[in-house]
């Protein structure tokens, strides 16, 4: 019969219409800015640079300005600058870090190649996604004081991720510990003691600034 | 206090404070304010109305966030949001393309919404109120409704665009085609009743079988067919999906309104909401008994509440459709109407002819009566609807071996 | 003018100028169109509102794709791939890591192959239900049919999302295997998805496919010729619909597709009826490969492990690697001289080669049919101009 098919027509939608208002695999809206975006642990925005602690975040920084991550960025929105002295990482050997690290948002595209390449567990992606800045040039490119968050913020975002990156660290710390001791027992009993194993680094000069 | 006739003690009670002379004008002048403000108003929720109810039938919430000013924490389910779209309008800037016929362009808004008003002028929206008393009435709504068109066509021509222009010959077409069935959609009613008056139609259908079974036309054969004859004309009268070629978003962006922006869109917006609720409430007065309630003991409610809640039922179900449908091809459209609308109408007009001459049968014979009524037009719809799809039909499908 | 002379194209077309026949008229149709489905601009000349002629132009969004990628390294690329057909980044990602496989002949872990069909196959649902929802927003619905199927491509974006990070650029796949693996419940919630995905579909077709008016609308609309679509190149849906059995997955049997059950559908009169429903039923048949997938997902390592992600350098040499996306072959062809950037690198996309022949679908209809006709070749700008 002619009219069949758009009666049925209708019929669906009244039943969406009806299914709207009990059914939850209907009615997917969320109310986004009064219930807050349900983000899952994979979720990935812009990198941060993750920080052992939150009170020294430029002397903690995990990163050893390696520059991999800079080498590999697809569309190249990283720049970092090797500093000059050494301090020591996150297992306790002394390392470079970046003089200057910069991102530009505008230009970076979230792919997490970045964070893949990283060797050191240094660079990781945030959950923030809210990052409107009103000058698109500076505003948009971060240097590595906006950058730098503590690695508590990591453990809170990705528990996952992050307390497998802390088992790890915290083995090859414990590892380099051992090494050191064994190294430092084998000094001692050696006739000459050297010089100390490792003396704290400097405070890094304020060189942060962005280029 | 007497609910029913409140509007016009009200209406008296404002007329008695003007001098003699000035009172036939204050009048009329508050008969046009009543129907600009209650008609106004019922605009603006229709469609907040319309925009919550797709919402609703597409799984979404729709707008639920306009508040008032300074109370920010109060929503009010976002029932605010049509005065907040007309200050957007009012405040928008109007854009006139450099090549458009000036006059035409600010003309075609203007015209709608007056020619779509004109209509309300003969509507009972109660038992003691109609604005104007007219014997000719139908002939006046149609005459009023017909000229609408003119504007959309003033519109596209008016606005020096491509996609303005397509939509003005389609609304031209659409015109020609669907005048013709709605017009006829209504004749059977004038055969019954006798007259063109609107309010002596709504009267013809008072009274009830028992008591609860109205006498409304829609509840006869011929008075159903006509009264689904009216609906699909209505839909392409008023340019509402899936008639909305003149304005299909899809093919020619927004038609004759490409062109238009700010107070002037928003006024052919108003006029197109106008132009649908006058041929509702018409198809309310004509088919669903106006503003007679639908059992006896349910008089008691004024008519003018009842003619209302008709009105909005019948706007929800165009709601309803536009929300499923999808939009005709111009050359299906005019074929739905010269092969079978408007043949299924004129048959209509024998079958009303057939029960205005067997108000004899009774007892065993009205059965009969329904009957060949029924037959009249389900026949031929069965066989013309066949016609109309022939060659279209779902398919099955083979699979790779 | 026409590029197939021969071909029947509906109602013979006049393009006179005389007494009775006024002049033709010229609209250009994009790239600011509510329909043209992103930035695709159709020059189309109008007798009345019968198309006389019809010529597409594309290139808005050129992003210079193929170029960036032969200056970036191989693992560079695969981000931008997402970016080619952004609806359905999973399956563009696997393309890539085809042919970059076939060129390092780098093995895959067998669960690896399993979740890349059921990626591969998850988006080929996303992209079909979208596009049928699309096609109804050309037909004239108001959002109702897509706001339908966007329900549903929410549900299976949150997965995506949950996995990869990322709703439409998913970054999932990697030369060797997949990035990281899902958790047992990530897949019991695909799985429930899935089951529940026909439940979907038939309210879908209870809605609109028996509707007269999509009916009259698409039926005998944009009829395509199987010979002339072979010619043109046509793959997917598109060439499926004029009853020509071509799908990569039967005809290559790339990843474990051999292993799987599932039929392809084929329509007999290529028109934008039988478009439509060929994304239908091939929805149906994902489903089955997916529950089939679900049911047989072995368990290992998602990683082959002399997989490099740093320092890759396949041997000089020359690879094409090619699979079934939702929208037909979807190709990438490398060549290698060994060093860390493809020498050569050139995408075959389906959407632009489907859409060579739009102008011999359209010839003859009118300006609503086009609209129709262009949103059953289904295509992506993104992949149409790189």
């Amino acid at each position: 019969m002619l009219g069949s098919g758009i009666l049925k027509g209708l019929g669906v939608t009244a039943k969406n219409f009806v299914g709207s208002y009990h059914d939850p695999a209907r009615m997917v809206t969320e109310e986004y800015p009064d219930t807050p975006a349900r983000l899952p642990e994979a979720y990935r925005n812009f990198p941060f640079l993750v920080t052992e602690n939150a009170t020294d975040p430029m002397g903690t920084l995990r990163c050893v300005a390696c520059q991999i991550c800079e080498k590999e960025c697809p569309p190249q929105c990283i720049y970092i600058e090797k500093s000059k002295d050494k301090k020591p990482d996150a297992t306790g050997k002394p390392q470079l870090y970046p003089a200057v690290f910069a991102i530009d948002t505008a230009v970076c595209m979230s792919c997490q190649i970045c964070v893949e390449v990283c060797p050191f567990d240094a660079i990781k992606m945030d959950h923030v996604f809210a990052v409107a800045a009103t000058n698109r040039f500076e505003g948009l490119l971060l240097n590595r004081e906006q950058l730098a968050k503590p690695n508590s913020y990591f453990q809170q975002i990705r528990p996952a991720e992050a307390g497998e990156v802390d088992t790890r660290l915290a083995a090859e710390r414990s590892a380099a510990e051992e090494k050191a001791r064994a190294a430092a027992a084998a000094k001692a009993a050696a006739p000459k003691p050297a010089a100390p194993a490792a003396t704290p680094a400097p405070k890094p000069a304020e060189g942060g600034a962005t280029p | 206090m007497n609910l029913e006739t409140l509007p016009l003690q009200v209406r008296d009670w404002i007329v008695g404070r003007f001098p003699d002379a000035l009172q036939w004008l204050v009048h009329h002048l508050l008969s046009i304010t009543a129907i600009l403000t209650v008609f106004g108003l019922f605009f603006a929720f229709t469609t907040i109305a319309e925009r919550k109810l797709l919402a609703r039938l597409q799984n979404r919430l729709g707008p639920n966030r306009s508040g008032l000013p300074w109370f920010r924490s109060l929503k009010l389910w976002g029932l605010t949001q049509p005065f907040a779209d007309a200050i957007k309008a009012i405040t928008k800037e109007d854009v006139v393309p450099a090549a458009a016929d000036k006059v035409l362009h600010f003309l075609a808004p203007v015209v709608i919404v007056a020619f779509s008003l004109l209509g309300f002028a003969v509507l009972p929206f109660g038992r003691h109120l109609i604005p104007v008393e007219l014997d000719a009435a139908i002939l006046y709504f149609f005459a009023a409704g017909t000229a609408t068109e003119l504007a959309i066509f003033m519109a596209g021509w008016g606005s020096r665009n491509k996609y303005s222009l397509l939509a003005a010959m389609r609304a031209l077409a659409q015109l020609i085609s669907y005048e013709l069935p709605l017009i006829l959609s209504v004749v059977p009613v004038v055969m019954i009743v006798g007259t063109l008056s609107t309010q002596e139609m709504v009267l013809a259908q008072g009274g009830w079988t028992w008591g609860v079974l109205p006498h409304w036309h829609v509840f006869t054969p011929w008075g159903f067919a006509g009264f689904l004859i009216f609906l699909v004309a209505a839909l392409a009268e008023s340019n509402r999906s899936p008639f909305d070629l003149p304005e299909a978003e899809s093919e020619i962006i927004a038609g004759h309104l490409t062109e238009y922006s700010g107070f002037k869109y928003a006024l052919f917006f108003m006029a197109e909401y106008f132009g649908l609720t006058a041929l509702s409430g018409l198809g309310v007065t004509l088919f669903l008994g106006g503003w007679q309630a639908p059992c006896a003991f349910l008089e008691f409610i004024p008519s003018w509440l009842w003619f209302m809640g008709k009105l909005a039922s019948m706007i929800v179900f165009f709601i309803w459709i536009r929300g499923t449908l999808l939009r005709l091809r111009i050359d299906q459209l005019t074929r739905l109407s010269w092969k079978f609308l408007v043949p299924l109408a004129l048959l209509n007009l024998g079958n009303a002819a057939f029960w205005a001459l067997t108000p004899g049968w009774t007892g065993p014979l009205a059965l009969a009566r329904w009957a060949v009524s029924a037959a009249i037009i389900i026949v031929p719809f069965f066989l013309l609807g066949r016609r109309l799809s022939a060659g279209y039909a779902p398919r099955t499908y083979r699979y790779a071996a | 003018m026409s590029l197939f002379p021969n071909m029947a194209v509906g109602p013979t077309v006049r393009a006179v100028h005389d007494e009775f026949h006024g002049d033709l008229l010229e609209v250009s149709m994009g790239p600011q169109h509510p329909s043209t489905h992103g930035v695709f601009r159709m020059v189309v000349t109008l007798d009345g509102e019968q198309i006389v002629k019809l010529k597409p132009v594309f290139g808005y969004l050129h992003r210079n794709h193929e170029k960036i990628a032969e200056s970036t390294s191989y693992l560079g690329s695969m981000p931008y791939t997402d970016r080619l057909d952004y609806l359905c980044s999973m399956s563009t990602n696997w393309a890539y890591a085809l042919a970059v496989e076939k060129l390092s002949g780098q093995a895959v872990p067998d669960r690896a192959q399993y979740l890349r069909i059921v990626m591969a196959e998850l988006t080929r649902l996303v992209n079909h239900s979208c596009l049928v929802g699309f096609l109804f927003n050309d037909l004239g619905t108001s959002f109702t049919p897509l706001l339908y199927a966007f329900r549903e491509r929410e549900k299976i974006l949150d997965l995506f999302e949950s996995l990869s990070g990322s709703r439409m650029m998913c970054n999932y796949q990697r030369f060797g295997g997949c990035r990281v693996d899902p958790s047992p419940e990530w897949l019991a919630a695909a799985q429930a998805l899935v089951d529940n995905f026909p439940r979907f579909l038939d309210e879908y077709e209870t809605m609109l496919t028996g509707n007269e008016i999509m009916l009259a609308r698409t039926q005998g609309v944009g009829r395509l010729d199987p010979a002339h679509a072979v010619n043109a190149g046509l793959t997917g849906p598109v060439l499926r619909a004029c009853g020509v059995d071509y799908d990569l997955r039967k005809v290559d049997g790339y990843g474990f597709y051999p292993r799987f059950d599932f039929r392809v559908p084929l329509g007999a009169h290529g028109d934008t009826y039988d478009r439509y429903m060929m994304r239908i039923l091939e929805m149906r048949e994902s489903v089955k490969i997916l529950q089939q997938a679900f049911r047989d997902l072995p368990a290992g390592p998602v990683m082959d492990p002399k997989a490099k992600l740093r320092g890759f350098r396949p041997k000089a040499g020359e690879a094409y690697g090619r699979l079934e996306g939702p929208k037909g072959e979807l190709g990438f062809y490398l060549i290698s001289d060994g060093s860390p950037n493809p020498w050569r690198y050139r995408v075959r996309p389906p959407s632009l080669i489907n859409l060579t022949l739009l102008e011999e679908m359209c010839l003859g209809h009118t300006v609503a049919d086009a609209v129709v006709i262009l949103g059953s070749i289904d295509i992506v700008l993104g992949e149409v101009d790189r």
